[in-house]
């Protein structure tokens, strides 16, 4: 034991170099935000805070119209987030709790195979079946397409499949039908896995980007991501300090999400690891 | 599982899969259908008529340099980037979860990235690695002589690429590891320093091999998510440039559906990268049935 304090400041010595290499783009995009363009563009470059940080933010703000970005992102992930929820429940239950009954094995089979078709597989008939729907530059196209989740309806299943059969027989005694079963029973139960798969899904659909870049065009339906891409014009020089503005602003939903939400998360997920 | 609702409620289970079933149907397995259905045919260049071409798209893709250039790139990319961010989360997860000081201030520190989408991720490693602008690029000529250039080179540009997705994965492995990590029971551990193991061994041994479930899990899920959404990187930063060193296969696939128009080309690009996504997913079955899922 006479080497433990020495191991330990090695350690320490390890993990801040560790945090501090993951952390400090996250830093320098702040501090970049905070300067003028003449610092932006000074040599050798700043590392430290300016003093342009409220006109950057405010050309920001205008520039990308990032109310009306913050307010789709967060609703489009809200929305798709609660949608998943609500159907994966909903599909959970009816393979946990309703014996055998026709077709069972071929629609959980359905559900699965979402895993093996992600966007780019389907890209071009979902745009047109969007353009025919007459969904394109809309909030319809953002979202419902996305309600459907394996991840989801695994979670559940993999969970309701863990709860003693004594309760739902206990309920079945008392007279409870099905969908009370599920909203009064199994819903507050699930509590920690509806928090995971929120957390989880609001930051994958915060952070989608292929599928609004080619099924939005206008301001009125316009995502952060998009917003962000408007801002770096490819054949000038961009504006840093006012792209790390948005970018700043941009990321602080995701990550009060995150970070609020993260002990749920784990736990949500590590309950499935336990079977 | 014995107990269930009587039988007359059948109709309940129908109805409550109805709408996962549905959207499946018609926002996943039609248009995947139909992507197969496109690749043997070709849009005239108004978009008025398709001809059938049999497999002519595909020929033309497996004979075409710039697309074996897209797939050779996007897999070499995935492989490194997948390897680091594996590798490096594993580490840090496993020196986190030692019982320190300041144990949760480190974990919140390095799971941050994974707030970040890839295009926010690769704007932040943009302007720090940026030839013009960036901190880091600065330093890294001063001190090597060497001028990281990601707007004019294209092993620069690739090397940020593998930099921000790594960078952006290792906030999303970290947080598994850790989980997996605490549920590994300390007594197993102890049992086994009583038998003499050192700290090496403990983790090849013991612990290793209870997480092992998981790693296959972010194994899995990192493959995936590099290999198709490392598009937002591409299409913010580099355009597939320079020289198309950067041109990955979901960003060649975007060009060629939305801005020159060949539907029937970019689905036979889709079915390619269908016959990946089902290798991996077969992969995944058998391996994780065989080795990793003991518990």
């Amino acid at each position: 034991m006479s080497n433990f304090r020495f191991h330990n400041i090695f350690l320490h010595i390890f993990l801040i170099i560790a945090v501090f290499i993951i952390s400090f783009p996250i830093l320098y995009a702040f501090m970049v935000s905070t300067l003028d363009m003449n610092q932006v563009y000074s040599s050798p470059p700043k590392v430290r805070f300016g003093d342009n940080m409220i006109e950057n933010y405010t050309d920001a703000w205008n520039q990308s119209n990032m109310g009306r970005l913050l307010f789709n992102s967060a609703f489009i992930s809200i929305v798709t987030a609660l949608g998943k929820i609500v159907l994966s429940i909903s599909a959970a239950f009816a393979f946990v709790y309703f014996g055998d009954f026709k077709g069972k094995n071929i629609f959980f089979i359905i559900i699965l195979i979402t895993h093996m078709l992600p966007l780019p597989i389907r890209i071009v008939p979902t745009y047109q079946l969007m353009d025919k729907l007459n969904w394109l530059d809309t909030y319809y196209a953002l979202t419902i397409p996305f309600f459907a989740s394996a991840t989801g309806v695994l979670l559940f299943r993999q969970f309701y499949l863990t709860i003693p059969e004594s309760l739902l027989e206990a309920s079945l005694i008392d007279g409870i039908t099905p969908l009370r079963f599920m909203w009064s029973i199994l819903v507050p139960l699930s509590k920690n896995n509806i928090v995971a798969l929120f957390t989880i899904e609001f930051i994958w659909v915060w952070n989608q980007y292929l599928w609004p870049l080619v099924t939005t065009n206008s301001a009125k339906v316009r995502v952060v991501q998009i917003g962000l891409k408007m801002l770096i014009p490819s054949d000038a020089q961009p504006e840093w300090n006012v792209v790390m503005a948005a970018l700043i602003m941009g990321v602080i939903p995701p990550l009060i999400v995150y970070l609020t939400l993260q002990k749920s998360l784990v736990e949500g997920f590590a309950l499935q690891q336990d079977k | 599982m014995n107990s269930k609702f009587s039988k007359k409620y059948t109709y309940l289970a129908y109805i409550l899969l109805a709408p996962s079933v549905i959207i499946v149907g018609v926002f996943l397995i039609y248009p995947s259908l139909q992507s197969l259905y496109l690749s043997f045919y070709r849009t005239t260049p108004f978009g008025n008529r398709v001809i059938f071409t049999g497999f002519q798209n595909f020929t033309r893709l497996l004979t075409s340099d710039a697309y074996w250039n897209s797939l050779g790139r996007s897999l070499t990319f995935t492989a490194i980037t997948v390897f680091l961010a594996i590798s490096i989360s594993l580490l840090l997860a496993v020196l986190t979860n030692k019982n320190i000081r300041g144990a949760k201030i480190y974990k919140t520190l390095m799971i941050w990235p994974f707030a970040f989408s890839f295009a926010f991720a690769g704007t932040i490693w943009g302007v720090l690695l940026h030839p013009n602008v960036g901190v880091m690029s600065y330093y890294i000529e001063f001190i090597t002589g060497f001028e990281f250039n990601w707007i004019n080179n294209g092993t620069a540009a690739f090397i940020l690429l593998i930099i921000a997705s790594t960078w952006r994965m290792i906030g999303y492995n970290v947080i598994f590891f850790i989980a997996a990590l605490q549920n590994v029971s300390p007594s197993l551990l102890e049992a086994a320093e009583i038998d003499g193991a050192n700290n090496f061994t403990k983790f090849w041994r013991i612990t290793f091999p209870l997480i092992s479930p998981i790693t296959f899990f972010l194994l899995i899920m990192n493959t995936l998510q590099v290999f198709f959404l490392t598009f937002g990187i591409v299409d913010v930063l580099t355009q597939g440039g320079p020289a198309r060193a950067t041109d990955i296969v979901t960003y060649k696939l975007f060009r060629d559906a939305f801005l020159s128009m060949r539907t029937g080309y970019a689905s036979a690009q889709s079915i390619i990268l269908f016959v990946i996504v089902a290798g991996i997913t077969i992969f995944q079955f058998r391996y994780a049935g065989e080795k990793v899922f003991y518990q």
